[in-house]
């Protein structure tokens, strides 16, 4: 963590702030009152009301297991934030989840030898979409909804054609082992999931890179290209980099979803709009500009607590959508608000926008006033 | 800004004066209107589909529940001409020589039933051009849409050429006048898998149906299991008719027998199926899985596995995956079929029509379970199928066998 | 109006690749055998063009407002059932059931109208929300096709003129109204304005959030209409017939297709509808060359962003300053200014 208070301090708008202003307490206090905290907030309520509804759920086993089931969506989630910030969205997710569990099937096959080699393949592959949505928008300058509309489409539509729609069988459990099992007669827990060890990673390295100038020029990309432009980065590169961690992130919850769940084409259907849900629910703004990228993690277990919880209450399945439809406006609009409310004192009190370094609850470096403050102009 | 208020305003009744003037003046041509219309107003009468909220006909469950019981006419090594004994309709106009083009208004092959389905038509196409009894079949896929099946089906009438038209309906209400409209060119019509709501079809060609199989699935389950048993059913998706029914009829018997069956949609995802399953694991013992389609009911049995509980008692369908699992796990298990064969016969009864043999009016088909006891036996049957086949297909005879469906 | 002159230009690019989709689908048809100008074929092309045609004009007046709706297909399917159940099959009906069906419509767009204006939430959002709404209603109480439409009733669909069908007519009488409001009145010029910059707009002193809601309140009156029509055509209404035919994102991509900016502030119905005929005429002759379902959906596709790219880049030369937009999802185009 020291590399990251390293680049902190190296932004010249905010020389040497302390590392410790305030207490943890009233630090983490501050980041709660932001839509990128209060979505924690939400979690911790969620898990509350599902553990009255359903005591089973206090199980530590049982709440690890959902955590390592929630972790494909919270992966694709913090893909799908890299995209967001920078001001576009990827549709393809979804897409690209279902192209990927569908070639594991077919080159993996029974063939344990094959799965490295697999594992190459699918992230190559990955990169290549990536690459390929980035560049059309940047360089061609289609919207970034078009392009990865078109790239849905074009991917899912391949992948049937291709395998004439029927999945031709499961790869081998040793591959499938990677979203399926995990470090098993682990005290209190009983299991640690790999999937959950995997979104572990995923998230230290996010914090990470968002720490890095990268993350700070592809959030300052979203908050205003303009002064982007002017300042002269590189933005095509940046974008594009965005579209190809969203695609590999996609990748990788697509490997872990063959393990849990298996081959089948629907697999990973509507990821990109959960993704998406996920990612405004954590409070980044659609449009780009705002929000933390744990917050996106965090948004989407909010979201599968949520579908839990409303199983739980037993609400009659057809009217899961209502009920979901109805939290996901509600939560946004007081997110909006919150924003709004909180954007204000940070420009005038120098106390609040402190870039802590601690990774519980990390209020605030990736806010827009990082750089300019150039929040609406 | 009150005037761009009145702005809005205007617009709207503005396009609502347009819409009702256009309206008002469709009255005026109604003469050279397609006079499909006309004709369908009787049976506009019976396309209500009773109160909303309710999908359930206790005169349709009691037909299907006596047929499943039925002798059915015919040889018993061919399923797929088979049929129950009821009203034939005379083909004789029809008889005439030569191969004759067919147009085959499909709904969709979007999902792994419709796909193994399609390919033994296409076979069967095969077999019967090398026969001299079909030229050509044209294809237009709905992808799901009834809209689109409508303006296939006009666009076959109007610039096919088609000698006879095969329609697999989308849906069984909106496709009706579509279907009532390729009857009027007075050429053969033959109606497949779900049904249409007019009989002016030559021949409506479906296995014995959904209840039929909520009835199969739900006694089974209540057989093996006890009262107060909690049973989760897995259902696709809501308000397809040919889904609803297969619930409705099990949910009926559940309910009857102290069953205590909950029910989900999952899209036939496997990701929300083993989510579903998990969670109801962690509410308490599920003794019973019921699902209305077997797609995806491997995930099923295997959040039992990851769960670490025992298997439940569990209908799923006659796709090769879930009979695979079921033989590897030896769980409690019925396979159910909505008879795949049921492709072939379409054509088929094309042949029989343009030979001017008499075909059942409705071609109720042979619909039977695979049992645990015959479930080797398919599996030996089918071996080397993908997943995705449905061992029920009934093409081993025809050319291409097994490539054809392997090598998809 | 240096609006218009830049529009001209782009229109015409998207005219000009409705041409060459119209030449190219004659010769392939004529190789298949067929006559692309046929009564029938026309026939074809005009009937699936008009149900996607009024959401697209609805989507297009929503996307100039700088939102999105998601909403649309099931508040297609919600209109189609509502109405087929108010109508029963009796033709004195008729008259309450479209009323009732447009007010329902437009109540949910009012909805989301205010959900974007007032509670500031991101359209894509909101009307995903909204959308979900109206599905778990749909699911909790429609289960199958419900309702029936009376023969007068179903007229709408059979009628022809010519070998034009009535619901195509409607449909081009919307989109008059529409073209008619966008450059005539001060809504019209106001919805330009609040989508090219809502900030300008403000600080010029237009209460931004009228256009916008009332975009949404005429999006979902015409997706009222367009599911109507589906009535009139199916003959019952069908809770699942706006989610049959994708019409959120095809109809997205038909406004865009049609030159329309996705970021709002720029754009023409006229666009739109050549954008909805490229799709019409590129699955029609896919339909003739029994192109299998699967790769349809990878041609679609790929003309949706190879057509983009051919005018997106053009757009940024005519573009006017003055409907710049700070942040959004042309981000990109700003920064190569």
């Amino acid at each position: 963590m020291s590399t990251t208070s390293i680049t902190t301090t190296e932004t010249p708008a905010r020389p040497a702030l302390p590392v410790h202003e305030g207490s943890l307490g009233s630090r983490i206090a501050s980041g709660m009152a932001t839509p990128g905290g209060a979505v924690f907030v939400l979690v911790g309520v969620l898990l509350v009301a599902i553990m009255v509804s359903n005591p089973n759920f206090t199980d530590p086993g049982a709440l690890i297991r959902f955590a390592g089931r929630t972790a494909p969506i919270a992966i694709a989630a913090m893909g799908q934030y890299y995209v967001i910030v920078s001001g576009e969205f990827d549709l393809s997710m979804g897409a690209v989840i279902a192209a990927q569990v569908v070639l594991a099937g077919n080159f993996i096959g029974q063939d344990e030898g094959r799965i490295i080699p697999g594992l190459l393949l699918m992230l190559a592959v990955g990169a290549l979409i990536g690459i390929v949505n980035g560049l059309v928008t940047t360089l061609l300058k289609v919207p970034s909804f078009i392009v990865t509309l078109g790239m849905m489409l074009a991917l899912s539509g391949l992948v049937r054609y291709i395998t004439g729609g029927a999945a031709s069988g499961n790869p081998v459990d040793a591959f499938r082992d990677i979203g399926r099992g995990g470090i098993e007669d682990v005290p209190v827990v009983d299991i640690i999931p790999f999937p959950l060890i995997i979104l572990a990673v995923v998230a230290v390295l996010s914090v990470w890179l968002m720490r890095r100038p990268f993350g700070r020029t592809l959030i300052a990309a979203g908050d205003n290209p303009q002064s982007m432009h002017y300042s002269g980065a590189p933005l095509w590169s940046y974008k594009t980099r965005a579209f190809v961690l969203s695609s590999l992130s996609a990748t990788v919850a697509g490997i872990l979803l063959v393990g849990y769940a298996g081959v089948h084409p629907s697999v990973g259907a509507g990821y990109e709009f959960t993704a998406i849900t996920a990612v405004v629910l954590g409070g980044v703004v659609l449009g780009g500009g705002r929000g933390w990228v744990l917050s996106a993690a965090a948004g989407a277990f909010a979201l599968e607590l949520l579908f839990t919880l409303l199983t739980s209450l037993g609400v009659t399945s057809t009217w899961r959508d209502t009920v979901q439809g109805l939290i996901i406006i509600a939560a946004v609009a007081l997110s909006a608000r919150a924003w709004q409310v909180g954007r204000r004192p940070r420009r005038t009190t120098s106390s609040d926008p402190s870039p802590s370094t601690d990774n519980t609850a990390t209020p605030s470096p990736n806010q827009p006033s990082t750089g300019a403050t150039t929040g609406d102009n | 800004m009150r005037r761009t208020i009145r702005g809005t305003l205007a617009s709207t009744s503005a396009a609502l004066v347009v819409l009702a003037v256009l309206a008002g003046c469709s009255t005026d041509v109604e003469e050279p209107a397609d006079s499909a219309a006309e004709s369908t107003s009787e049976s506009t009468e019976e396309a209500d589909s009773g109160d909303e909220g309710e999908w359930f006909v206790q005169a349709d469950y009691d037909e299907q529940d006596e047929q499943r019981s039925a002798t059915f006419e015919g040889p018993e090594s061919e399923p797929w001409l088979q049929y129950i004994d009821g009203e034939m309709t005379d083909t004789s106009e029809y008889n005439s020589g030569g191969a004759k083009k067919v147009c085959f208004a499909n709904a969709s092959v979007s999902n792994p039933w419709r796909q193994t389905g399609f390919i033994t038509m296409n076979q069967q196409l095969e077999a019967l051009q090398d026969k001299g009894v079909i030229s050509e079949m044209e294809v237009r896929d709905a992808q799901d849409d009834d809209n689109t099946q409508l303006a296939d089906i006009d666009y076959f009438i109007s610039e096919g050429n088609c000698d006879a038209f095969v329609i697999s309906p989308n849906s069984t209400a909106a496709m009706t006048p579509g279907v009532e409209r390729a009857c009027e060119t007075g050429k053969p019509v033959i109606v497949f898998d779900r049904g249409v709501e007019t009989d002016c079809a030559t021949t409506f060609i479906h296995p014995i149906g959904g209840y039929a199989w909520g009835i199969d699935t739900a006694e089974f389950l209540v057989d093996n299991l006890e009262e107060g048993d909690k049973v989760v059913a897995l259902r696709i998706l809501p308000g397809v008719d040919v889904l609803e029914t297969r619930w409705a009829a099990a949910e009926k018997i559940f309910e009857e027998n102290g069953i205590e069956a909950e029910d989900f949609f999952t899209g036939a995802d496997p990701t929300e199926i083993k989510k579903i399953i998990t969670d109801a694991l962690n509410q308490g013992e599920v003794a019973g899985v019921w699902m209305d389609a077997g797609d995806g009911a491997v995930a099923a049995i295997e959040a039992f596995e990851d769960a670490g509980v025992d298997y439940p008692v569990m209908t799923g369908e006659d796709e090769m995956s879930f009979l695979r699992k079921w033989e590897e796990t030896g769980l409690n298990g019925l396979a159910p079929v909505y008879s795949n064969f049921q492709w072939r016969t379409p054509l088929l009864a094309v042949e029989k029509i343009f030979a001017g043999e008499e075909v059942p009016k409705e071609w109720v088909l042979p619909q039977t379970p695979i049992t645990e006891d015959e479930r080797a036996e398919y599996l030996e049957a089918n071996e080397g199928m993908p997943d995705g086949h449905y061992a029920k297909f009934g093409g081993e005879d025809l050319p291409g066998f097994p490539e054809a469906w392997q090598d998809r | 109006m240096k609006a218009r002159l830049s529009t001209v230009t782009s229109t015409t690019i998207v005219y000009g690749v409705l041409l060459v989709a119209v030449v190219a689908g004659a010769i392939l048809t004529a190789v298949n055998g067929r006559n692309f100008f046929s009564v029938g074929n026309i026939d074809n092309i005009l009937t699936t063009t008009s149900i996607l045609g009024f959401i697209a004009i609805g989507q297009t007046l929503v996307v100039l407002g700088g939102s999105l709706d998601l909403s649309v297909p099931f508040v297609v399917s919600l209109s189609s059932v509502v109405g087929g159940g108010i109508m029963a099959g009796q033709s004195g009906n008729i008259g309450l059931a479209v009323v009732v069906t447009l007010a329902l419509a437009m109540v949910v767009g009012l909805a989301n109208g205010l959900i974007v204006t007032f509670l500031r939430v991101h359209g894509f959002i909101a009307t995903l929300g909204t959308g979900l709404v109206i599905s778990g209603y749909l699911a909790s109480n429609y289960k199958g096709s419900h309702g029936s439409a009376p023969l007068d009733f179903r007229l709408l669909d059979a009628t022809r003129i010519g070998p034009v069908p009535m619901s195509t007519l409607i449909m081009l009488g919307c989109a008059g109204v529409a073209v008619l409001m966008l450059r005539r009145t001060r809504l019209g010029h106001h919805l330009y304005a609040v989508g090219g910059n809502a900030e300008v707009a403000r600080l010029s002193g237009l209460r931004t959030s009228v256009p916008l809601i009332a975009a949404h309140v005429i999006c979902s009156a015409l997706a009222a209409v367009a599911g109507l029509l589906l009535l009139a055509r199916l003959s019952v209404g069908n809770p699942t017939i706006g989610s049959q035919g994708g019409y959120d994102l095809m109809s997205i991509a038909a406004v865009v297709l049609g030159g329309t900016l996705l970021a709002g502030g720029k754009g023409n119905i006229t666009g739109t509808l050549a954008g909805v005929a490229i799709f019409a005429v590129i699955d029609n002759v896919m339909g003739v060359m029994q192109v299998n379902p699967f790769l349809r959906d990878v041609v679609r596709g790929v003309v949706i962003v190879v057509a983009v790219a051919v005018y997106a880049r053009r757009e940024l030369d005519t573009r006017p300053p003055r409907f710049e937009r700070p942040t959004g999802l042309d981000a990109a185009l700003q920064e190569a200014r």
